[in-house]
């Protein structure tokens, strides 16, 4: 069958400060397939898909829409063309105190409305809820965006895409914060765009078994370069993952074995003000990994926080060393040797328009400082650079914009800020998520080091291979709250699933 | 045209752009000193630039205090009002109660730091937008400077509202203070410690950081209402400075006499961000801006521009201002 549609973007490059992010990159993608783009950290896929949505006009090269030579510099071109791009931070692209149907005809009421003054709300809702329909999705076009689940943002997104003629759609990451159905949701949702709609569809994707269950072809980035294009059935995870790493990769994570000591970190019926924990106790050991699992929305994240005093306790108690902790503030957390890496990691783990070093030591900007709180930027340099070295972030220099870096890269930032920073207990919550393989066997590492050390670790991740690879011990978290706790060891992901869903 | 000259011209103009938001305030100031000096011999004389010097004084410590605020994503409305305070508070120190020059600096600033307290309650407790909390106490306080002079105005020898004689004198020392060259002084005193400590300390760290990602700066364990409050005391404190200075140099108090103050300070602050490409706000960028704003004002009074066509041109590099600190941030 002949497709309707051919994009080719041809001999595509593109540099920022200090970076050649593209060089001379071939994609091309048709329309009624589902085509993977795939690799690590860093390799460029954002960006090639942030210039197919125009909005990177500086590239160099060419793009072909059936074969004739188009110009995107900007995201007019783009919509022109009839190519959407729903990119990972879904709330940039919505208004979050409009309705779904608002948001859904936002670029028909922003694009078709010339010489209209006023606005039909009965047409609004009935053609947000026929294209809501038409993708199958069950939403009250009346509902407020802010009040929906990430998920369904998502969706809203695809189905603002849907409103106006789409000939491709690029989803970039969109499975990184969902859950197991409402990842299965998406990808029905992907498939029927694809056959009975002709539309091209471009996924991003960090896991792999889900680009062989949708993907039929699948091109693969390696810093800033195309290093295979192919059809699905060419392809095993394996070679697939070589091809991305270019080298070698172990998918294991084998597991550095520390001895464990005695409890040193304690929560006991810890409830959080506006019920985000419910009575949750448990305990961590020196030189143990404790990994805290559940799907996406059991409530670890919020758990994490309020262990590092950024959401209220209402009651209970946390205890390091058997001495009770006040958590009132992040800021008393930190003092007393509580450290958090966040899932948010450019809204809250790092400050993107500050350089690397100031990143690093800002939590114990203390130790750096001489005389009457005078900060000694020499010595933190030197730590900065330290770190540096230690974690393998790749960066120019200590004095480089966080923002010029990759993800990973990024990532490996928010850790090492409080590896100076030297605390007794370490909350890491999704510290792999939107990172590649190589970051995250570092990541993982660095992990295990802190484990040697004998502090605490919390791992909360929603990743249960991982969970299974790191831990030493496993809480599984449901509705709040803990369900389940095992011995890693004695574990298996199906047992862990079916706490994680409720199960009993 | 190729793709790769349209590149190498678009990279030209952006570098251009680059050029001139770093250095277009001090090729400005110096555009404008040639220009002035050409027009009108009797502006470049040394006289005359301790004149504008002078003139800045009040402007630039204000402005500092504004400056400030910003650092912490802030912004205060209220310094104008401050300085008004600041300034009936010393006056009536010293004409009705006769007190010396040192106590009564020191007990109308620390009055004055009311304020700041008020601020910081709206802003970090009620979560109330700083430009809007700001506006509602710029208002509150020059209605309380008003009521606690009966009206506005104190001079050595008037009687209090109700009549009672006042027999208190403004000390010699404390009019000084308002001369050249001691107000320059102090002025860039001010500047440089304030530049000291947003710069050099763990404390100015602290209050960028909060200002450019307050979730962040919380999560790295930074106590950051604690740094927020901190920010208005600062400027607070400063614009009482500020109206120190005023005090000083007028001999009296006036009715609102800090208001006309905010404007320019405003501007010099904002005109501040870009200077030598810092892009944040700081205390020399800001001095910088106070001098650009005082030359402009110098030079077009000179010109015999009537002085309530001032504002005019004022407004217009404010906007010039903010449009060369914001136009970069679309990118």
């Amino acid at each position: 069958m002949e497709a309707k549609h051919r994009l080719e973007m041809k001999r595509i490059s593109i540099e920022f400060p200090g970076v050649k992010a593209l060089d001379n990159v071939n994609f091309n993608v048709k329309s009624g397939e589902i085509h993977a783009l795939v690799g690590a950290n860093g390799a460029g896929k954002s960006t090639l898909m942030k210039i197919l949505g125009g909005a990177y006009g500086h590239y160099v090269g060419d793009i072909f829409f059936d074969g004739t030579k188009v110009d995107i510099r900007n995201p007019h071109d783009a919509k022109e063309l009839g190519i959407d791009v729903v990119y990972q931070e879904v709330d940039i692209a919505l208004i979050p105190y409009l309705s779904v149907a608002e948001n859904i005809m936002l670029d028909k009421m922003a694009n078709e409305m010339k010489g209209k003054h006023f606005i039909r709300w009965g047409n609004i809702h009935r053609s947000a809820r026929e294209i809501l329909k038409q993708v199958g999705i069950d939403l009250d076009t009346h509902t407020l965006v802010q009040d929906l689940s990430l998920a369904e943002k998502q969706m809203v997104l695809i189905a603002r895409a849907l409103a106006t003629n789409t000939n491709f759609l690029v989803l970039d990451e969109p499975t990184a914060p969902l859950s197991q159905t409402e990842t299965e949701e998406l990808f029905r949702l992907m498939r029927d765009l694809a056959e009975n709609q002709d539309v091209g569809v471009v996924f991003i994707s960090h896991r792999l078994p889900e680009i062989f269950e949708v993907c039929e072809t699948i091109t693969i980035l390696r810093d800033g370069q195309v290093v295979a294009d192919a059809t699905i059935d060419d392809m095993t995870q394996q070679k697939l993952v070589e091809l991305m790493l270019g080298r070698r990769f172990e998918e294991t994570y084998p597991k550095i074995r520390v001895p464990i000591g005695d409890v040193i970190f304690e929560v006991k019926n810890l409830i959080e003000e506006a019920g985000r924990v419910r009575n949750v106790s448990f305990s961590v050991r020196s030189g143990e990994i404790v990994g805290m699992t559940g799907l996406v929305g059991a409530g670890k994240t919020e758990l994490c926080k309020t262990l590092f005093g950024a959401y209220p306790i209402k009651s209970g108690e946390v205890l390091l060393h058997g001495k009770s902790l006040t958590m009132r503030s992040p800021h008393a957390a930190v003092s007393q040797g509580v450290a958090l890496v966040p899932e948010e990691r450019r809204k809250e783990g790092i400050l993107v328009d500050e350089p690397v070093f100031i990143n690093l030591t800002l939590p114990s900007l203390d130790k750096f400082t001489r005389g009457p709180d005078f900060v000694n930027t020499r010595a933190e340099r030197t730590i900065a650079r330290q770190v540096i070295d230690e974690l393998g972030i790749v960066t120019p220099s200590a004095d480089q914009k966080v923002a010029y870096l990759s993800g990973g890269n990024q990532q490996k930032v928010a850790v090492g800020k409080w590896l100076i920073a030297d605390a007794e207990i370490y909350i890491f919550d999704e510290p792999t998520k939107g990172v590649d393989v190589g970051a995250k066997r570092d990541i993982f590492e660095l992990i295990g080091k802190l484990a040697k050390q004998g502090k605490g670790i919390i791992y909360a991740s929603s990743e249960i291979p991982e969970i299974l690879d790191i831990s030493d011990r496993i809480y599984v978290m449901y509705d709040y709250a803990i369900v389940k706790e095992f011995e890693t060891a004695e574990a298996t992901e199906e047992e862990i699933l079916f706490y994680s869903a409720g199960g009993q | 045209m190729t793709a790769a000259t349209e590149t190498t011209n678009k990279k030209r103009l952006s570098g251009i752009i680059d050029f001139l938001s770093k250095w277009g305030t001090i090729i400005t100031i110096f555009v404008l000193l040639a220009f002035f000096s050409i027009a009108m011999p009797s502006f470049r004389t040394p006289s005359n630039m301790v004149t504008i010097m002078r003139s800045i004084s009040i402007v630039t410590v204000i402005a500092t205090g504004i400056t400030v605020s910003l650092t912490v994503d802030g912004f205060d409305l209220s310094v104008g009002s401050v300085a008004t305070f600041t300034v009936a508070l010393v006056m009536s120190f010293f004409v009705w109660y006769g007190w010396g020059t040192l106590p009564a600096i020191i007990v109308s600033l620390l009055i004055a730091l009311i304020v700041a307290v008020v601020n910081s309650f709206l802003i970090v407790k009620l979560h109330i937008f700083d430009l809007l909390a700001t506006l509602a106490t710029m208002f509150i306080f020059e209605g309380v400077a008003m009521t606690y002079t009966g009206g506005g105005s104190i001079s050595q020898g008037m009687p209090r509202l109700d009549g009672t004689p006042t027999t208190g004198a403004i000390p010699a020392g404390f009019r000084l203070v308002g001369q050249s060259p001691y107000i320059i002084i102090i002025m860039l005193v001010i500047v440089m410690l304030v530049h000291v400590f947003l710069s050099y300390t763990k404390h100015g760290r602290y209050l960028y950081i909060v200002g450019g990602n307050r979730e962040a700066a919380r999560l790295s364990g930074i106590p950051v209402n604690r740094y927020r409050t901190l920010a208005y005391f600062l400027s607070a404190l400063l614009a009482g400075m500020g109206g120190i200075m005023l005090a000083a140099r007028i001999g009296s108090a006036q009715i609102n006499a800090g208001a006309g103050y905010l404007m320019p300070a405003v501007a010099a602050a904002f005109i501040g961000f870009s200077v030598a490409g810092v892009k944040k706000p700081n205390a020399i960028g800001t001095l910088v801006g106070a001098v650009l704003v005082g030359l402009l004002e110098n030079g077009l009074i000179m010109m015999s521009v009537p002085y309530y066509s001032l504002n005019i041109i004022k407004g217009l590099v404010l906007a010039i201002a903010l449009a060369i600190t914001y136009y970069r941030k679309h990118d």
